[in-house]
């Protein structure tokens, strides 16, 4: 128990000196991704493997290291998923991609014992290869602030967190400032809030300070809907603390001593990990009550959702909290006058609580040395779709498109042609070619039709129909809505029956004016924020791919050969050399014809398997 | 100085006085926005987003959930508006049943005026409407899930004003509907059967239980001998359907109309209002005098409110009063007068009461397996009954209630409306019963249509407090205050906020026009020579007749001990 700001000092300086005591350490990621990857079991291998060779093996950072102590450590998620399961060897920075267990024991022996590099496990990108892990482009382009953790500390380890300067925003809130010195700190900083809205943290937590009320509460959402998105998730299992630390701190800012996590129940690890954190935290005297002996008191519940894209909205997320049905309810009275239990309440997601430490350790003025003006500071995004390089990215904000998707992402998988980015999710819009040089801000990214959401980023090529897309898209909001507001519940079920017609092959003049003219309707009169975004990805792909919806409704064709329904197989007679082969593989009997003439295709018939074109010896039979 | 605050709709300064919301405002400035999910009295909802207004940024704003600000300046009719107006209803429409004439709602649909209203000739998408998915398990209401739009009046009624929460949710986006817990029938719910979700029903999907045919086929049986009783809040329900103002005291044209519709013998609840008084009087008397622990003693005349008793307060029961119901108590009256009849009897009440159907229907009712009450028809009923009989109402003559039973005093007319139970006890109970004494007990607080009210009377020389509360979820926080120590000696409960004037059997009104009906009932209480029902003739004649040394078996029931045997 640490019970003074002195004892706390004392603690980090003790906890420096036993890390840096540990020369060697190997970090297993241990982030959901390399865990399904079996990581869990590397670590096991590595571990007993050490203890075999008649080495130490320290998990916990707890008590001082000897000289041949070598650290073993499950850390949080080092974004490169792909690549899992991911070991990371200190000093030499090392990084060793899609380890098994067989790797263990040359791991073992040639790096940890001989301290070789294996060249086979090491990343390779056009031919070359990149030893060390802050070499790659993936990681050498970014900036890592928040997730600077994740990865590289043991992410189950109060002692590491405090050893690498955790915990020191809180010592400085509680000691050496005011709440108003806080809030002006982050208002400062124009922390803008991460979870999509960009609204300025400053404002809300002061908007909440001067509320009169018995009770105040801080809720930090970590509902990360976004199907692909998983940046709080690394945050909660990566570096639960300082989350914490942030919430903590927007406690003291606020007067409130209750603060709810709202986490998704498909996050377990993360659950845990928190648990654990929390556990920890209070044993320490970080987390409960007179924290640090500064007469300050602050309690973190865990609640987990039941997994409704819609709980991320506010007020369905505290109602949800409050055991009601997860429905937004209309504002006013905004959550900041009364959120959950009807008190006044800070609302933010994890990567804007976890924001909060860095600013109010290194100071309004550093931060806004980063990022753009108007979005200071950096953003997680997750990168996924046709790119060579997808994970999760820590970038500073105002980066462009064309950086994250040819320098960070390593350009398009296979040398496809960039087509597309989807941005932010469902509720994103879709950017084309034109766009590549957009900064990545708030600001700029709702002008272009999109915006930055939670952080999610769809990159997509040349082969992507943009009408499916869409339709993919709409058919999850559709899914999502949780049916209170007419608009949503009716409008977008519409704007799906529409785009599933067109895809199939039935679509009609009219259609794109019909799509258009609900898509206004809901975004104009939908009650929540998830209404009001449901139909930017169509309003955005019909902006910039109209003549792609203009094929799929007029000519019947979808010009990528995507669309199942709108694909036809035919027999070129000068090609065929009436073999039969063709007839005898098709599955419906749709394939007729005389023996050494040309066979024909009963187009009524095809269901469009291609089974024929595989079999054909001649390559007569044509897909378009 | 003109400290007056204004805001600017459609370009013309409105003032404001209080308005929680800027619809409100709208609407008293003599614009009818249209609106699926507001009623003044529940908590804002705002999901059917026909009230966005347009203020001066452009900006849409829903109309029922912004606060009036001085200088505000709002456009409820732009191009846009219209626009969005029409495709919500486009959208509602292309989900919902299109079968308007057979619909029971046919008319009194808000869904089908506001389509009207807006002109929509056509819709685009694939007519979806659901199959008609019928519950009509309960005797009271029947809900159609097809014909919901999701407003979610219902759900709030339910749970905000009678505290019952029967019904809920369920499921998301398109597939959500609105369910009892596990989707049971009704008839297994926590539902107490007050209606008060089929007078907030904007569509048909949730309906008064319709016994129009039963009763017909009755009348039109030579058979028979049909008699009827009408509850007094009916007589000031029905005028506004009828081409009368609502809160027109219409008894007599209602005795007309049912007498050309074939209705034999035809009388008033009032009477039975009256042996209420009386029995109830003499049992809080008998209860203060033998000082057990039993007070305060609950009224019983609401059966919904009954229900809700067994339902959620069963250890309550032994201080609800065992008097019947006025309904109950008269037609035990009504079928042993007539039981020498040559002719099969059948009895029907016309109530402003959706759960009446339900007590009617009860064990502790009915003699040798017939109940008293052999059909109950609403408000809502009998409306629809003139109608079909071609009746041209507002030309009837009026005319007098049938003998032997054509006697009843104001205190029983006035039992329609909250408070109306305790002042005719009041007068029963009082020493002084000069018309001045009469004249202050209206002003003990009983009256009014506030949701709970307290009075205080003096009895020989100790004080009765009395409570008096309607809706549900005022009689509940008012246990939770009695279970804390508070004491009553008498607690009158109508379930419906307003007593049965607002029954969910009655037409749909706001609060404004349910106060009508309520003075409707004071006035036809001046009208009455006789105040207090022990001065009726015919009670005596009934006690020294019928009832001799039959009270108990005819006017009483025992709930507390048949809730035991079950």
């Amino acid at each position: 128990m640490i019970s003074s700001r002195e004892e706390l000092q004392k603690a980090r300086e003790k906890y420096l000196r036993y890390l840096k005591a540990e020369k060697k350490r190997i970090l297993v990621c241990a982030g959901t991704g390399c865990v399904s990857g079996g990581s869990l079991e590397i670590f096991e291998r590595l571990s007993e493997l050490i203890s075999k060779r008649g080495m130490d093996c320290q998990v916990e950072l707890q008590e001082e290291p000897h000289e041949n102590t070598i650290g073993m450590k499950k850390s949080g998620c080092h974004g490169f998923c792909e690549m899992g399961p991911l070991v990371r060897i200190e000093p030499e920075g090392y990084l060793y991609t899609k380890v098994k267990p067989e790797d263990c024991e040359e791991i073992v022996d040639k790096t940890i014992v001989a301290g070789e590099h294996i060249e086979r496990l090491a990343y390779k990108q056009n031919g070359i290869v990149y030893k060390k892990q802050d070499e790659i482009p993936f990681y050498k382009r970014q900036t890592r602030l928040v997730l600077e953790h994740c990865g590289q500390i043991d992410s189950t380890s109060i002692t590491e967190y405090i050893a690498t300067g955790g915990y020191c925003a809180l010592e400085k809130a509680l000691f050496d400032m005011n709440s108003d010195d806080i809030i002006n700190e982050i208002s400062e900083a124009n922390l803008r809030g991460r979870g999509g809205g960009g609204f300025p943290a400053g404002r809300k937590w002061a908007q909440v300070k001067r509320q009169n009320a018995k009770q105040k509460y801080v809720v930090c959402n970590g509902d990360e809907g976004d199907p692909g998105a998983f940046m709080d998730r690394s945050i909660m299992e990566g570096d639960p603390h300082r989350m914490l630390e942030g919430m903590i701190i927007a406690g003291i800012a606020c007067g409130a001593s209750e603060g709810y996590i709202y986490v998704r129940a498909e996050y377990p690890l993360a659950v845990s990990r928190l648990k654990r954190a929390i556990e920890q935290a209070k044993e320490y005297g970080l987390l409960g009550e007179n924290i640090l002996g500064s007469g300050f008191s602050f309690n973190i519940h865990i609640n987990r959702g039941a997994g409704a894209f819609v709980c991320g909205e506010g007020s369905a997320l505290t109602a949800s909290i409050e055991g009601k049905r997860g429905m937004p309810r209309v504002k006013p009275p905004r959550t900041v006058e009364q959120g959950l239990f009807d008190m006044p309440t800070v609302l933010n997601n994890v990567e804007t609580f976890a924001n909060v430490p860095l600013i109010i350790k290194n100071g309004a003025c550093w931060y806004k040395s980063i990022g753009t003006e108007k979005s200071p500071g950096t953003k997680a995004f997750a990168l996924t779709g046709n790119i060579e390089n997808t994970g999760l990215i820590e970038i500073p904000m105002g980066t462009t498109l064309r950086e994250v998707i040819f320098d960070i992402g390593g350009g398009m998988r296979g040398g496809t042609d960039f087509k597309a980015v989807q941005i932010g999710g469902p509720s994103g819009g879709c950017l084309s070619e034109k766009d590549l040089d957009l900064p990545l801000d708030f600001d700029s990214l709702k002008k272009a039709g999109a915006m930055i959401g939670s952080g999610g980023l769809v990159v997509m090529d040349n082969n992507t129909c943009m009408v499916e897309v869409a339709r993919f898209f709409m058919n999850f909001t559709q899914n999502e809505s949780c049916g209170k507001c007419v608009p949503c519940r009716e409008g977008t079920k519409r704007m799906l029956e529409v785009l599933e017609r067109i895809v199939e092959g039935n679509g009609q003049d009219g259609d794109i004016e019909l799509l258009l003219e609900l898509a206004d309707t809901i975004s104009a009169t939908a009650l929540c924020g998830l209404g009001k975004a449901a139909a930017f990805p169509v309003v955005s792909t019909i902006k910039n791919f109209r003549e792609e919806y203009e094929a799929h409704i007029y000519d019947k064709k979808c010009p990528t050969g995507n669309c199942q329904k709108l694909k036809t197989i035919t027999i070129d007679a000068s090609l065929c050399k009436g073999c039969s082969k063709c007839a005898r593989s098709c599955p419906v009997g749709a394939i007729t014809g005389k023996v050494k003439e040309p066979f024909v295709i009963d187009q009524s018939k095809c269901i469009k398997c291609g089974a024929c074109i595989e079999t054909c010896a001649f390559h007569a039979i044509l897909e378009g | 100085m003109d400290n007056r605050e204004y805001i600017m709709i459609d370009g013309i300064p409105v003032e404001i006085n209080g308005e929680k919301n800027l619809l409100e405002l709208i609407r008293k400035a003599g614009i009818k926005l249209p609106t699926f999910c507001y009623h003044s009295e529940l908590s804002i909802y705002g999901a059917c987003r026909m009230c966005m207004v347009e203020n001066e940024w452009g900006g849409l704003d829903a109309a029922c959930s912004t606060p009036p600000k001085a200088g505000m300046s709002i456009k409820t009719n732009t191009e846009r508006l219209q626009k969005y107006r029409k495709m919500i209803l486009e959208l509602l429409l292309a989900n919902h049943c299109r079968d308007c004439t057979t619909c029971n709602n046919n008319g009194k649909c808000k869904l089908q005026d506001l389509a009207m209203r807006y002109n929509i000739s056509r819709i685009r998408f694939p007519n979806t409407s659901p199959e008609p998915d019928v519950d009509d398990s309960s005797l009271c209401i029947t809900k159609d899930k097809s014909k919901c739009i999701l407003c979610g009046d219902c759900v709030r009624v339910c749970s905000e004003v009678q505290n019952v929460g029967a019904i809920d949710f369920a499921y998301r986006g398109s597939k959500m509907t609105i369910s009892t817990v596990f989707d049971k029938p009704i008839a297994q719910s926590n539902c107490v059967g007050c209606g008060q979700c089929a007078l907030a029903c904007p569509t048909g999907a949730i309906v008064v239980k319709d016994d129009t045919r039963k009763v017909w086929k009755e009348i039109y049986d030579k058979n028979t001998r049909v008699s009827v009783q009408i509850a007094p809040a009916v007589r000031v329900a029905l005028g506004k359907e009828l081409g009368l103002n609502d809160g027109e005291n219409a008894i007599g044209k209602i005795v007309a109309a049912l007498r050309r519709m074939g209705f034999d013998d035809i009388f008033d609840t009032s009477t039975g209002a009256d042996l209420t008084v009386l029995e109830e009087s003499a049992e809080l008397l008998k209860r203060i005098k033998e000082g057990k622990n039993d007070m305060p003693l609950f009224t019983s005349c609401c059966p919904a409110w009954v229900n809700y008793c067994e339902k959620f307060h069963p250890e309550l029961l032994p201080h609800v009063s065992t008097c019947r119901s006025p309904m109950q108590m008269f037609a035990s009256i009504i079928k042993e007068e007539y039981s020498t009849s040559s002719k099969r009897l059948v009895h029907v009440a016309v109530m402003p009461c959706t759960a009446k159907k339900f007590e009617a229907a009860r064990e502790e009712f009915k003699v040798n397996g017939v109940p008293n009450v052999d059909y109950v028809l609403t408000t809502q009923e009998l409306i629809q009954m003139i109608k079909e009989s071609g009746i041209v109402f507002s030309e009837l003559e009026p005319e007098a209630i049938d003998m032997p039973f054509g006697t009843y005093t104001g205190a029983g007319v006035i039992f329609g409306v909250t408070g109306g139970v305790t002042e005719a006890v009041l007068r029963r109970v009082v020493s002084d019963k000069s018309p001045t004494s009469f004249r202050s007990l209206a002003y003990t607080g009983v009256r009014g249509m506030k949701g709970v009210k307290e009075a205080s009377v003096m009895y020989g020389d100790r004080k009765l407090r009395i409570a008096v509360v309607s809706g549900l979820k005022n009689a509940s926080d008012l246990i939770e205050r009695i279970k804390a120590g508070e004491h009553y000696d008498l607690v009158e409960v109508m379930a419906c906020p307003g007593g049965c004037i607002n029954g969910g059997g009655q037409p749909f009104v706001q609060s404004e026009e349910r106060e009508k009906r309520g003075k409707g009932l004071y006035s036809a209480d001046k009208l009455c020579n006789i105040k207090s029902s022990e001065e009726n003739p015919l009670m005596m004649t009934l006690y020294k007749g019928i009832l001799k040394g039959r009270v108990h078996e005819l006017l009483h029931v025992d709930y507390a001990s048949t809730k035991e045997a079950k």
